[in-house]
């Protein structure tokens, strides 16, 4: 199995606060990561340590092999794309051009985009279904369809690995699942992908690979049949969570919710 | 290890023929009529003044003096004063000052994230206008009122950034509340200046701070034109990147452009070009902050257009603001006065009609 991302004793803190001690964990090529973890318990400083927004001030993180420490900006872009968690930028950007600013750290020339970036990003816009909205400003679509554009401009980044910022917070039921199904599809084609989410049982349902932190720390990390028990979670969330078995699928309930319904009870 | 990942498939997979999706030709359209209103509106400027002349007679001293022409003989000599001399010089003036700040008022909005940022927004104009104080009350210690305008008006935006910039990073509101903080820093240094000052400095200094263009000559043109070109060829160039840059730092990262380095060429650039252009003819208004939302409106927010075409419809509004000032009353009316008397309307006009898709 070869490693696309190899975080090693992560240290890192603001001033004297402690925000990340002693971090290690591997991602392996084509494999759907999810970071899970209590609000402030230090995912998004990770995130950004591996995407070097931040500098980590000990320990080792590399990407494909190679040490980001070494790595320019324009380098790095080429190894890992970033999707934010939807927003709306100042400017109605067509989506076609938001998905074509992938492309950006592959450009030749200075000015503009060749036929090769164009075709990349109609390509994308077609794998994620947004071939009919391409020619709407970004800024006027429901938070769903700006999710879907900021993944597309990752896909037309081609890049090994991908971060996911909390893709799915702010989208409805449907979209969230549409969103973690791509997400699985990307995954497949070989490209690695690390997703936060607050969500126990996404991360159950659809990841390969699990890492859940907690005060500052990795508290388990596997796959998510492992991790994702109700002994870890009343580690994290402090007597709130049952797991439960539907039908071979896991469930996540709330412990007063669990008592009240028929699911078999299942000690994990 | 490194690199030994096989490329990923995804997209290889998917063919997709290139249609007319990502076509340009009807923005390239639009950029060539704004440089036809451009010609058109400076051939038209050049007719027009106080003094009547017909049009053969400009354009015949306009050609000869291009083709170097010894038709002296039937030319009138204070005609060919007044075209070659005065009218002249003040029209290319009042264009590479309408690019000056048009095309720097894209970049400002663009760098800063915000539709409502003019290029003065980081001090510029106090600065400026501090300088060209000081050196109006305090000539004999001023080389020139422009020199100390240009210095000050630079030296407050490089203010601005020092105060702003915490551990190699310059955040987008530090900057603007900096600029804003320097601002008024400066106009209360101006307002001490205008308190001490006689009678005739106070006159001089009020004129400059309206802004103008009755000193135009070939000297200022050679000056600030080829900064301001220049500039502008350079901040062109980089519009792809200040569209990626308007995404927010941790997205221009994360797509390879580095935020910090791109965001100071480009200010830097920006404030050149405004601080050159203010200090030659002082704080003229509205033209940098409208002329970047006209052409969003017309061509989309794509800064590899709107930053020429910004230019271009900022150089054809100034000049007609300009030829306005110099012929509608047998005296002149600072141009500035005019900018924004037909400016405010049309803001009016964008906040009544499109209020919410402009602003958000």
């Amino acid at each position: 199995m070869i490693h696309v991302l190899n975080v090693k004793d992560l240290q890192f803190q603001y001033g004297m606060q402690p925000v990340l001690k002693d971090i290690s964990f591997q991602v392996g090529q084509g494999q759907l990561c999810g970071l899970f973890g209590p609000n402030g318990c230090g995912k998004t400083t990770l995130f950004k340590c591996c995407l070097k927004f931040l500098k980590n001030q000990g320990g080792q993180i590399k990407v494909d092999g190679q040490d980001i420490k070494n790595l320019r900006i324009e380098e790095m872009a080429k190894l890992v794309a970033y999707v934010p968690q939807e927003h709306k930028p100042p400017f109605p950007y067509l989506v076609k051009d938001v998905v074509l600013m992938g492309r950006t750290p592959r450009l030749k020339s200075l000015f503009g985009t060749n036929k090769e970036d164009r075709q990349k990003a109609l390509g994308a816009l077609k794998l994620l279904g947004l071939l009919e909205i391409a020619d709407k400003p970004y800024n006027q679509l429901s938070g769903g369809q700006r999710q879907m554009v900021l993944i597309a401009r990752a896909v037309a980044q081609e890049t090994p690995l991908m971060f996911l910022d909390e893709p799915t917070s702010a989208l409805d039921f449907s979209n969230q699942i549409r969103i973690w199904r791509i997400m699985k599809q990307i995954a497949e084609s070989g490209v690695t992908i690390l997703a936060c989410s607050h969500d126990p049982n996404h991360v159950s349902w659809y990841c390969d690979r699990v890492v859940v932190m907690n005060h500052n720390h990795i508290l388990r990390e596997g796959p998510p049949q492992e991790v994702i028990t109700e002994t870890v979670l009343d580690e994290i969330y402090r007597n709130v969570c049952a797991v439960r078995n539907l039908d071979g699928a896991r469930m996540v309930l709330p412990k007063e919710v669990a008592r009240g319904n028929g699911a078999r009870k299942h000690n994990y | 290890m490194a690199g030994c990942l096989k490329d990923t498939s995804l997209l290889d997979d998917i063919a997709c023929e290139e249609g007319d999706e990502f076509s340009i030709h009807g923005k390239l359209l639009i950029l060539f009529a704004l440089f036809v209103l451009l010609v058109l509106t400076s051939s038209a400027a050049v007719v027009f003044g106080a003094y009547k002349i017909s049009i053969a007679d400009v354009y015949s001293i306009i050609l000869s003096h291009l083709l170097h022409l010894s038709e002296a003989q039937n030319m009138d000599s204070l005609k060919d004063i007044i075209v070659w001399d005065l009218r002249l010089p003040r029209v290319l003036l009042a264009i590479t000052v309408g690019f000056a700040l048009a095309a720097a008022g894209a970049t400002f909005q663009g760098c800063f994230r915000n539709p409502l940022v003019e290029p003065y927004i980081l001090g510029i104009s106090s600065g400026a206008a501090f300088g060209a104080a000081m050196g109006i009350v305090f000539h004999q210690f001023f080389f020139s009122v422009q020199a100390a305008a240009f210095i000050f008006g630079s030296l407050a935006v490089i203010l601005a950034y020092g105060i702003a910039c915490v551990n190699k990073e310059t955040p987008t509101i530090t900057l603007i509340l900096a600029g804003v903080i320097l601002g008024s820093l400066f106009s209360a240094a101006v307002s001490i200046l205008k308190y001490i000052s006689n009678d005739s400095a106070l006159r001089e200094i009020v004129f400059w701070l309206m802004g103008g263009f009755y000193f135009a000559s070939w000297s200022d043109v050679a000056l600030v034109t080829p900064v301001v070109m220049l500039s502008f060829l350079a901040m062109w160039s980089l519009g792809w990147k200040l569209n990626i840059l308007s995404m927010g730092d941790d997205e221009a990262r994360g797509l390879g452009v580095n935020p910090e380095k791109y965001k100071l060429i480009l200010i830097g650039l920006a404030t050149l070009m405004t601080s050159i252009a203010v200090s030659t003819v002082g704080i003229i208004a509205w033209v940098g902050l409208m002329m970047p939302h006209a052409t969003r409106m017309i061509l989309g927010p794509d800064h590899r257009f709107v930053i020429p075409a910004s230019a271009m419809l900022g150089g054809s509004y100034l000049l007609i603001c300009d030829t306005m000032a110099r012929t509608l009353t047998s005296s002149e009316i600072p141009v500035g006065i005019i900018t924004s008397l037909l400016g405010a309307p049309y803001l009016i006009y964008l906040l009544r009609t499109r209020g919410k898709s402009v602003f958000e």
